[in-house]
């Protein structure tokens, strides 16, 4: 058995060595910027590890162009072999059982060694079955953290980073006080203010386990807690404490140009914020209300796994099997965390990190990955799986931005959201 | 004028200039902004004079690659943005040189059907039908193609119409005189028809190129190869960074660069295209 | 034209392109959309249900549906209004000065030539809370200007990008009408001792009106569809949808949604709603060339 492997093995590679032209596998990707750069660095050394596949990376720009481009590219039947798709997309490609090849059976399918346990629990979560089989493999996962200028804290005498709701509003009051003009700001609102508040709160986001129990799940995030906490931050937009800038990080700008003291945003952009970013900063995690919850439990992940899509030849997929298994291994794995800030996804390249010393020499680092694991996940805080979801943040986003305008109050907005959100959540359970 | 009233000669100057100074206002900046480091961007506000990165923005946007997410050089999209919008110019004036001869000079069964067929195509952008036509264009293998990028979009009416106008204010007379003298459709087509609407196909090639040169949802969305990325549309790419940050200088030079081609052709032919602009919308 | 000549295939042979280009990339789309907007179809195109008019009925019940046609008539009319005013001012001003006319003309039509998406991210960067030189001189001047938040300052800023490249066409239209007004007409005024101000107002501005009834009708042909590219640059059609016209919804819905069925209904509407704008405009057009 083992020689007939090595034979196989040999004969793989002489007729690697004599045919020229490599198996070429696209993938898309909406990892723009420096991250995008590095994406071409691992596939160039995947290409340059072996010769019969060569991946070949195209940026499809943001992560909803990325995904609806792919979509639209698999209905016209020229879809990619591997694509990258966000976390609120999950559920819908969850859903597309005759378009993807999951991702455990295609490992299996080609004999590359696979096992769910080598990858972080809260990360692999996400992306199973009910069976717990992994659907598609996990590439970028990120998770909220609090970013805060420790130049602007030191000037009005704080010390130390605020760890609850409670604080983040004495202590912007007190920024504010010391001519800073405004408290935080916050990226994608849904995601941190919402999904990720309810899970740290353990409260449901949607029932039905937030959807992982069935496609009949509702929306649940008008509840007192959430209405309570947006209410909040109504007030505090007028006030200052908190400036709202767009959906997406378009907020991020205000926070390195020192109009806001604090930023909530994904752990990966770290790398981003030390390139910007003139002042020390520093990095703790998500705030929680002290007066809800005694002990918060993990935030959840956001970012974006890999997805093969059907429709290409044996070859192919042979080929994108043995490249997700060079994206697990912990080196890859450990200079992309490393590099972008992205959580490392399995244990060897978590424990490969430390090991190395990075979390020492580069404090708040390891934020997310603490935060991410310092609890078991419960029901409401193990993740999101619900369809249309794309559409659905956008609603949320409309009503958010209509409560810190101020033309509607918390629960308005919410119980519109919910009702909105509902319609779509019922359409995408009669499309599937 | 009538009469000389100075201060009402100030006061049109004076409209004049601040008119042309606010027009010109969002490309000073964008030419300020072309000339910093990314890092002028992030950290407060858009630099009001001019920085000392000029050479460097402009010449590796022009020549290395225009920025994150579009690996290909300016000049290489320029090249498909030239090729797109020649093939829309050109695509569009002789099918509807073709089709326009055919309605004013011919009678024939189905001709007012005909007619309004191509008529219809004339306002409903593509944006509206943006889905099916993809799925068209892509079962016709043709994603990624310069003939993905142009053919649907020659799909309009407007040049045809402008043709029939212009046809129909050539005198009958002469068209008489050329049977006569026993020309048959196809030689006075050329003879004397083409030799007339010499200046209208002109100020409409003019028009047409800057409508082809400017297409920005259609390329976006056939294009995945960046072999194929024209400059209009790769401004879209660069600025939906959801994992990094908009490097605005070389969004500045890539939209000054995307711009300049088609204000020449507007500057340098005001007359044709000033001509084309009235024909075509008569 | 009375003559013709007496050909049966030829005509049909030079129709030939036309009419192929015309049914593979419009009327087969068209069909195609117009058979999508009674399915419901998941986003991958696996499984599709015929569920009649649901898609219209939902879209008809649907408040924010009633919101983008707000939102579509107010930008139009925004883009229509302050384009024609601007430009008729600019021309006025432009057909009294005797020096320097083309000189000025040229510097204000080349922004016609600048694609609207183009457009919409120089007005951006200008406007850009954190960091655009306008909103910095508007908070000096004690305007909060944040259209990330703020619906209306967003619709003023994507009004304002649409209207920039505009102003050029209507310049030139309304300086060849204040050309062709004779100046017999003016000088007689003037004799009976008639101010410019009160010249304009009584004797150009009612022979103008036609140039200004059609450029209001190109300028409202041109918000409605032509500015798809301002607007996807710039707001995407938020905050909230305050700036989500009814085109741009067709795509965002189908292609960003990937609610096939409803963009398809949409798109159904749309092109009624076209037909129709078609038929006024063609009979006007007929009308005018000849007489």
């Amino acid at each position: 058995m083992q020689s007939f492997k090595l034979a196989s093995v040999v004969i793989g590679m002489s007729i690697a060595s004599v045919s020229f032209a490599a198996t070429e596998v696209e993938w898309w990707h909406a990892m723009g910027g420096a991250n995008g750069e590095k994406v071409n660095e691992i596939a160039q050394a995947f290409n340059e590890s072996q010769g019969a596949y060569t991946v070949k990376p195209v940026y499809k720009g943001n992560y909803t162009e990325t995904m609806t481009s792919a979509i639209a590219a698999f209905r016209a039947k020229k879809q990619p072999a591997i694509v990258q798709v966000f976390e609120v997309g999950t559920a819908s490609m969850m859903a597309a059982k005759g378009a993807i090849y999951p991702v455990y059976e295609l490992m299996s399918d080609f004999g590359q060694p696979f096992k769910a346990s080598d990858y972080l629990s809260s990360v692999t979560g996400y992306y199973s079955d009910v069976d717990g089989n992994i659907l598609s493999m996990p590439f970028n996962s990120s998770t909220p953290v609090l970013f805060y200028n420790k130049e602007l804290f030191a000037k009005a005498g704080i010390s130390s980073a605020p760890t609850t709701w409670e604080q983040m509003e004495t202590v912007s009051e007190k920024l504010l006080k010391n001519g800073v003009s405004c408290g935080f700001t916050t990226s994608w609102q849904s995601w941190i203010q919402l999904e990720n508040f309810s899970a740290r709160h353990d409260v449901p986001f949607a029932t039905e386990e937030n959807g992982f129990g069935g496609m009949n799940t509702e929306f649940a995030f008008n509840g007192p807690t959430q209405v309570a906490h947006i209410q909040k931050m109504s007030e505090w937009q007028k006030s200052g404490v908190f400036s709202y800038a767009g959906r997406r990080s378009d907020s991020a700008p205000k926070f390195y140009s020192q109009e806001c003291a604090m930023y909530m945003g994904s752990s990966a952009g770290y790398a981003g914020m030390k390139r910007n970013t003139s002042f020390d900063f520093g990095v703790s995690q998500l705030p929680y209300w002290e007066s809800k919850i005694e002990k918060p439990n993990n935030t959840i992940i956001g970012g974006a796994s890999l997805w093969v899509l059907k429709g290409h030849s044996e070859e192919e997929y042979r080929g994108v099997a043995s490249f997700l298994s060079f994206l697990s291994r912990a080196d890859v794995q450990a200079d992309w965390h490393q590099f972008s800030g992205y959580l490392p996804i399995t244990h060897a390249a978590y424990g490969l990190t430390k090991g190395q010393g990075y979390y020492e020499k580069n404090l708040g680092t390891e934020t997310g990955v603490i935060q991410m694991t310092s609890t078991t996940p419960t029901a409401n805080s193990k993740g999101l799986r619900l369809g249309n979801f794309v559409q659905i943040r956008d609603i949320i986003n409309e009503s958010l931005e209509g409560v810190w305008s101020g033309q509607t109050t918390a629960q308005e907005a919410l119980d519109s959201a919910v009702k909105r959100g509902n319609a779509l959540l019922r359409k995408f359970e009669k499309a599937n | 004028m009538i009469e000389n009233r100075p201060w009402l000669t100030f006061v049109s100057h004076l409209s004049l200039l601040f008119g042309i100074a606010l027009v010109a206002l969002p490309v000073w900046v964008a030419l300020v902004a072309s000339t910093h480091p990314t890092s002028a961007f992030g950290a407060g506000h858009i630099p009001l004079w001019f920085g000392d990165q000029a050479l460097q923005n402009w010449g590796s946007v022009l020549f290395d690659n225009a920025g994150s997410g579009v690996d290909v050089p300016v000049w290489y999209m320029m090249l498909n943005s030239l090729i797109m919008a020649l093939g829309i110019t050109i695509g569009k004036i002789l099918i509807s040189l073709l089709s326009a001869y055919a309605i004013v000079y011919f009678r024939f069964p189905f001709r007012h059907l005909c007619f309004w067929v191509i008529f219809i195509t004339l306002m409903l952008p593509v944006e509206v039908r943006i889905v099916p036509t993809y799925e068209v264009v892509a079962n016709l293998n043709m994603l990624n193609s310069y003939a993905g990028l142009t053919l649907p979009l020659i799909a309009s009416a407007t040049a045809t119409f402008l043709f029939r106008q212009c046809f129909m204010s050539i005198p009958g007379e002469l068209v008489e005189a050329a049977r006569i003298d026993g020309a048959g459709p196809i030689r006075f087509f050329f003879d004397i028809l083409l030799p007339l609407s010499r200046t209208n196909i002109a100020a409409l090639f003019v028009i047409m190129f800057i409508y082809g040169w400017n297409q920005y949802l259609w390329p976006l969305i056939v294009t995945t190869d960046d072999a194929y990325y024209t400059l209009v549309m790769s401004i879209k790419r660069m600025l939906s960074v959801d994992n990094g940050d908009v490097e605005w200088n070389r969004v500045m030079v890539t939209t000054l660069l995307a711009m300049l081609p088609p204000i020449a052709v507007v500057v340098g032919m005001q007359k044709l295209f000033v001509k084309g602009l009235v024909d075509a919308e008569k | 034209m009375s003559v013709y000549f007496p050909h049966k295939k030829l005509p049909y042979l030079l129709l030939l392109p036309q009419l192929v280009i015309t049914f593979i990339f419009f009327l087969w789309p068209a069909e195609q959309a117009f058979e999508q907007a009674f399915y419901q179809e998941d986003p991958f195109g696996l499984s599709r249900t015929f569920i009649g008019l649901d898609n219209f009925i939902s879209l008809f019940s649907d408040p924010i549906y009633y919101e983008s046609m707000l939102v579509t008539l107010v930008f139009s009319f925004s883009v229509a209004f302050l384009g024609l005013s601007i430009a008729l001012w600019l021309a006025v001003m432009a057909d009294r000065v005797i020096h320097g006319k083309l000189a000025y003309q040229t510097m204000l039509i080349w922004p016609y030539a600048v694609a609207p998406v183009l457009a919409g991210v120089l007005w951006w960067i200008l406007f850009d809370p954190s960091m655009g030189p306008v909103a910095l001189w508007l908070k000096y001047l004690g305007v909060n200007w944040d259209h990330y938040l703020n619906g209306d300052q967003a619709m003023i800023l994507v009004v304002i990008s649409a209207t920039w490249k505009q102003i050029s066409y209507n310049f030139l239209f309304f300086l060849a009408g204040l050309q062709a007004v004779p100046r017999s007409l003016i000088e007689a005024a003037s004799i009976d001792g008639a101010t410019p101000f009160k010249r304009f107002w009584t004797i150009v501005f009612p022979l103008l009106s036609p140039t200004t009834f059609f450029l209001l009708v190109v300028n409202l042909v041109y918000a409605f569809f032509d500015t798809f590219g301002v607007i996807d640059a710039t707001t995407q059609g938020g905050p909230g949808v305050s700036t989500a016209t009814m085109v741009y919804k067709v795509f965002s819905d189908g292609f960003i949604g990937l609610d096939l069925g409803g963009s398809a209904a949409q798109s159904v509407v749309l092109m009624f709603l076209v037909g129709i704008m078609t038929v006024i405009q063609f009979r006007y057009i007929e009308r005018k060339v000849e007489y």
